[in-house]
């Protein structure tokens, strides 16, 4: 096994991203023609020249063609990728092995999720077992986890909640810089603290809206990036963990760590050659379904000690400002979270950070983006891990 | 001879005070207060938990018959005792039969169990009464009844002997419910108390009494059935019963429980009684149904068989007449548009029916190991298809981690989702939600223990599996 084959095998030489929110008057085509000519124009290239597409959705699209439709290819390999929250990042990982192999040149990426068109408030239903597992939400499923590692961690339910808020407060922040966010505005932390219960101790501030959206990137192979455009990123690696997902069934699973994304976090690592991820790492997008996610995953990535993440919340580490800013556009907390789309829209941010065009989010120096994104919940995770890296 | 080899009851741990029905509808309370099945509760769910405590530190395996009476039965057609034989783990191979149409069912499937020990005295017949009856909302009814039931295992030995019985039928219109109806009708009032309960009570009590050559003061109880406080009254005094043989007719603390009721009130006093009592158990409906009951034994104190006594000590009061409507979904109660309906597959259930209805984990061959749902390949030691199943139903645990979800559509949120083990030498763990608790009082590491619940309706039918509650 070669985990580091990819590494600066492929560029990015362009990506799209829509507005992400409550979408009412876009449809799932729509969103697909803004993202990918938005890409399009990025890398000064024409829909003519894309020689193969991955679509990534969980729901919103049957097949490849989906995006076959509304971009109106000419027969050309289009594949659709489902892989829960992971789904835009695995598309991206999908494509890039393509173009890593040598297959084809140019490669068009899309993530897409349409939401709002449910008439229903949180996220549609699919079909389960009609009594084991049922009664549950994503928040009830990631609460569980909070209250485990409060008390794991002898931290009151109180504190614990506090730290919490501040990720969100930080999010939003982040978020009223980022135009295309579905939030776009500062919270306090006492409106975060106050807010409704959701599943507790996750109050509504803990948790990621519904919302639409859909972003692509377009990639093609690290030597002839330099022929389309000067700013491209590379992909260093990636990382795709997943287990049995029993953990809720098993016994010896305690909550207050997520053992696929330490071992997706360690594959990319690995891949990217990266050995002190809290130093080498220059700002990262995290999977902030839940705060209380995002804090977990300080750790499982190790840019927290075990059990230490609110010291380095309450010492401000992943602010804008802070050592390893987190969530530099706002996260699934403020920016959003349509599913097939965020992975995608996790790289869209790293790709600006890296190529100096964030804007007021703009980070000093970066040389290394990570991304990570994981469907599931504490015991059944689905993460994937992506790093970028400027071109010199 | 009958005899009584086990009792058992449930009483739901939520209660309701008559003077909060009275104040909802600005009429007269009546005294006391009633038990209230759970919104996941109904007479099935009711009577597996009478069942399991009735067949506690006792070996299923030579249970050869299942009767269930109820008026409340979920379904009109289907049988509720297959489902109930299937949760309690007992054996296959047993006779299941459901009785209904009457108050008196409970004690019609107490007769039809004599006969069967009568006609086999090899046999052991688990005899069930659970019932869930509504009363027309501001009507009387709703204050007086209740939700309960109680459960007997009859065969031909046991501590307690059914000397005799007596039975009559009567055809009168004076309490009744067509297939249409969801609320109990009745005749008017002192028809139905005068030429209903009094005079069928009168004749039956005479009757038997002039045949035996016996009277009253030849027992030590009198388990007589009343609709309500006023009627119980009346008829023991009627009786001339003396203070000391009248036993508890639990309309102050559960209420009247149809057909389970007399028989709730029979483990009651059986609870209570001694070596050498005799009881007399007195049940109406459409006719009379009279048992002499002769202690020859008490029944040992079995801390895990908790009866009408233990039930009655574990409550929780529903805080007020509006909660009462949306428990017995009384009224459409807006749940917000957050999922669409529940979904539910028969070929599913059925497939899974032992692990749903009896919560059986897998122990796999190869490393001993517990895993709940059963996986056919072992997640510790990957050894695949080589498993024994355990019965996790009975046990009881801990809390290892919870959420109170208020996102997840629930009748009374939140919904307390559940991470618990279970107190099994090789550890297991089962992921499910709270029943039966006041949420401000849940915490990591309390005890809890399983209890049977109905999940869901969907798809037209009934979807049954196990939850949590704090232990009762």
């Amino acid at each position: 096994m070669r985990v580091d084959a990819i590494r600066d095998k492929v560029a990015i030489i362009g990506m799209g991203c829509t507005k992400f929110g409550e979408n009412w008057n876009k449809s799932v085509d729509d969103m697909i023609v803004d993202a990918a000519y938005e890409a399009f124009s990025d890398a000064g290239i024409s829909p003519d020249d894309v020689q193969a597409a991955w679509m990534g959705t969980m729901a919103s699209g049957l097949g490849g063609i989906s995006i076959g439709i509304p971009l109106k290819f000419r027969n050309i390999p289009i594949s659709r990728v489902e892989n829960a929250c992971a789904t835009g990042m695995d598309a991206l990982r999908n494509a890039s092995m393509s173009v890593a192999l040598g297959m084809y040149d140019i490669v068009l990426v899309v993530g897409v999720e349409k939401l709002k068109d449910s008439g229903l408030g949180g996220l549609p239903e699919f079909f389960s077992h009609p009594v084991y597992g049922q009664g549950f939400t994503a928040p009830g499923r990631w609460a569980l986890a909070a209250t485990r590692y409060f008390e794991i961690n002898n931290i009151p339910p109180e504190e614990g909640k506090r730290a919490l808020a501040k990720i969100s407060v930080k999010n939003h922040h982040n978020g009223s810089m980022s135009p295309k966010a579905h939030f776009q505005r500062d919270i306090t932390l006492e409106q975060a603290l106050n807010a409704p219960i959701i599943a507790w101790p996750l109050g509504l501030f803990d948790c990621c809206p519904t919302t639409d959206g859909a972003a692509a990137a377009l990639i093609c192979p690290a030597d002839m990036a330099p022929s389309f455009t000067q700013d491209y990123v590379l992909i260093k690696g990636f990382g795709l963990a997943m287990g049995p997902g029993l953990g809720k069934e098993d016994i010896d699973f305690k909550y207050d760590r997520l053992p696929e994304t330490i071992a997706a976090g360690q594959q990319a690592y690995a891949a990217a050659g990266v050995k002190e991820p809290r130093k080498e790492i220059s700002c990262a997008q995290l999977h902030d379904c839940f705060t209380i996610a995002e804090l977990l995953e300080y750790e499982a990535l190790g840019f927290s000690e075990p059990g230490r993440a609110l010291d380095d919340v309450e010492a401000g580490t992943f602010t804008l400002e802070g050592e390893l800013p987190v969530n530099t556009d706002g996260g699934l907390k403020a920016f959003g979270h349509p599913i097939g789309a965020t992975g995608l829209r996790m790289c869209y941010e790293l790709y600006h950070q890296l190529l100096g065009k964030a804007g007021p989010r703009q980070i000093k120096n970066p040389a290394l983006g990570l991304a990570m994104a994981q469907g599931g919940h504490p015991g059944m995770l689905m993460p994937i891990v992506t790093i970028l890296g400027r071109k010199d | 001879m009958a005899c009584i080899k086990s009792t058992g009851a449930y009483v739901p741990f939520h209660r309701l005070k008559r003077e909060e029905i009275g104040r909802a509808w600005g009429s007269g309370p009546l005294s006391g207060e009633k038990a209230i099945a759970n919104y996941d509760e109904d007479s099935i769910t009711m009577a597996v938990e009478a069942g399991m405590d009735c067949l506690s530190g006792f070996n299923r395996e030579e249970i050869n018959a299942l009767y269930f009476a109820s008026t409340t039965a979920p379904y009109r057609e289907k049988q509720a005792a297959a489902l109930i034989a299937n949760a309690l783990a007992l054996p296959r191979n047993i006779s299941t039969a459901d009785f209904s149409g009457s108050l008196r069912a409970g004690t019609n499937a107490i007769m039809a169990a004599m006969d069967a020990v009568s006609a086999d005295p090899s046999r052991n017949v688990l005899v069930i009464a659970s019932d869930c009856r509504l009363g027309v909302p501001g009507s009387n009814f709703e204050q007086v009844f209740g939700d309960g039931a109680a459960a007997l295992i009859v065969g031909s030995s046991g501590n307690v002997r059914i000397l005799k019985s007596y039975s009559h039928a009567e055809e009168i219109i004076d309490i009744w419910r067509t297939q249409e109806d969801r609320y109990v009708k009745m005749w008017e009032e002192r028809f139905v108390f005068l030429e209903g309960y009094i005079a069928n009570v009168r004749e039956a009590v005479t009757t038997f009494l002039r045949e035996e050559g016996s009277t009253l003061k030849d027992f030590t109880k009198v388990v007589l059935f009343a609709p309500d406080q006023r009627n119980f009254r009346e008829v023991a005094r009627m009786l001339r019963l003396e203070k000391e043989q009248i036993q508890n007719p639990l309309l102050e603390e559960v209420g009247n429980t149809g057909a389970a009721h007399a028989l709730m009130m029979m483990v009651n006093s059986l609870e209570e009684a001694k070596a050498g009592d005799r009881l007399l158990l007195v049940s109406y409906g459409d006719g009379c149904d009279l048992f002499v009951l002769q202690v020859e034994k008490e029944f040992s104190q079995n801390p895990e068989r908790r009866g009408i006594r233990g039930f009655l000590k574990s409550r929780m009061f529903i805080k007020n007449y509006e909660k009462y409507i949306q428990m017995k979904r009384l009224m459409q109660v807006e749940t917000g548009r957050r999922r669409p309906p529940a979904m539910s597959s028969a070929s599913v259930l059925h497939r899974d029916r032992d692990m749903v209805l009896g919560l059986y984990a897998g122990k796999c061959k190869g490393c001993g190991r517990l895993f709940f749902p059963p996986q056919r390949v072992c997640l510790y030691c990957r050894t695949k298809d080589q498993y024994d199943t355990v019965r996790l139903a009975d046990k009881k645990g801990k809390l290892f981690t919870f959420c109170k979800d208020f996102l997840a559509q629930s009748i009374d949120p939140p919904v307390i989702t559940s991470i618990v083990h279970l107190d099994l030498e090789e550890g297991v763990r089962v992921f499910c939600t709270m029943s039966d608790r006041d949420p401000d009082t849940v915490k990591v590491d309390m005890p809890v223990e399983m209890t049977f619940k109905k999940i869901s309706e969907a798809e037209g039918f009934f979807n049954y599996f196990w939850k949590c509650r704090p232990v009762r």
